[in-house]
């Protein structure tokens, strides 16, 4: 984690080939942060929908059922996405227009 | 090390707050879906959303932030009504 706050970068290295580093490993650690985020949740909350009596090992329907609902809570993930940016811009707009504020 | 100039200090900074305020987003993003998944979701997963199941998930993102929104105004006329 945080690479490139150690020094051993090459110091060779131009200022523009740092600074290229430094916006790569940023965006890697959220990248990775956000599918650390999806992957806990789509555990808990496919555990909690497709394993109902925990048995000696996951039957084939179970695994049937967390297949479909890792693409269910994907497709939920991407409707609120698209939901929420377009509700954020709408009320940006709408901020704009009459000088105030609403959702930050 | 040398230290960056003064346009790609800037440029970093620029470049930091634009990705934190992604993140801002992709956190929210997160938690609504977690919490409309719970409200909306509620049968046994299939290949494909359920009637109403999409529409639902859209309408729980606008009326969470319609609460909010409401919320705010709430406290905000209480405060004022008690001064």
């Amino acid at each position: 984690m945080a690479d490139f706050l150690k020094s051993s970068t090459s110091s060779g290295a131009s200022q523009a080939e740092r600074k290229q580093q430094i916006m790569q490993s940023v965006r890697s650690e959220i990248a990775l942060s956000n599918a650390q985020e999806l992957i806990t949740t789509t555990n808990d909350k496919c555990f909690a929908k497709c394993i109902l009596k925990p048995s000696t090992s996951l039957s084939s329907s179970e695994e049937t059922c967390l297949t479909r609902c890792l693409d269910r809570y994907m497709e939920a993930f991407n409707i609120v996405s698209r939901t929420y940016v377009s509700r954020l811009s709408k009320e940006r707009l709408e901020a704009q227009a009459n000088g105030t504020s609403t959702l930050s | 090390m040398d230290k960056f100039d003064d346009a790609t200090q800037k440029e970093l900074q620029t470049f930091l707050e634009q990705e934190q305020a992604h993140s801002r987003v992709q956190t929210a993003v997160h938690k609504l879906t977690g919490i409309c998944w719970d409200k909306c979701i509620t049968g046994t997963p299939s290949t494909s959303f359920g009637r109403g199941e999409a529409a639902c998930m859209a309408n729980c993102v606008e009326r969470f932030l319609d609460t909010s929104l409401f919320m705010v105004r709430k406290v905000a006329e209480q405060r004022q009504a008690q001064q």
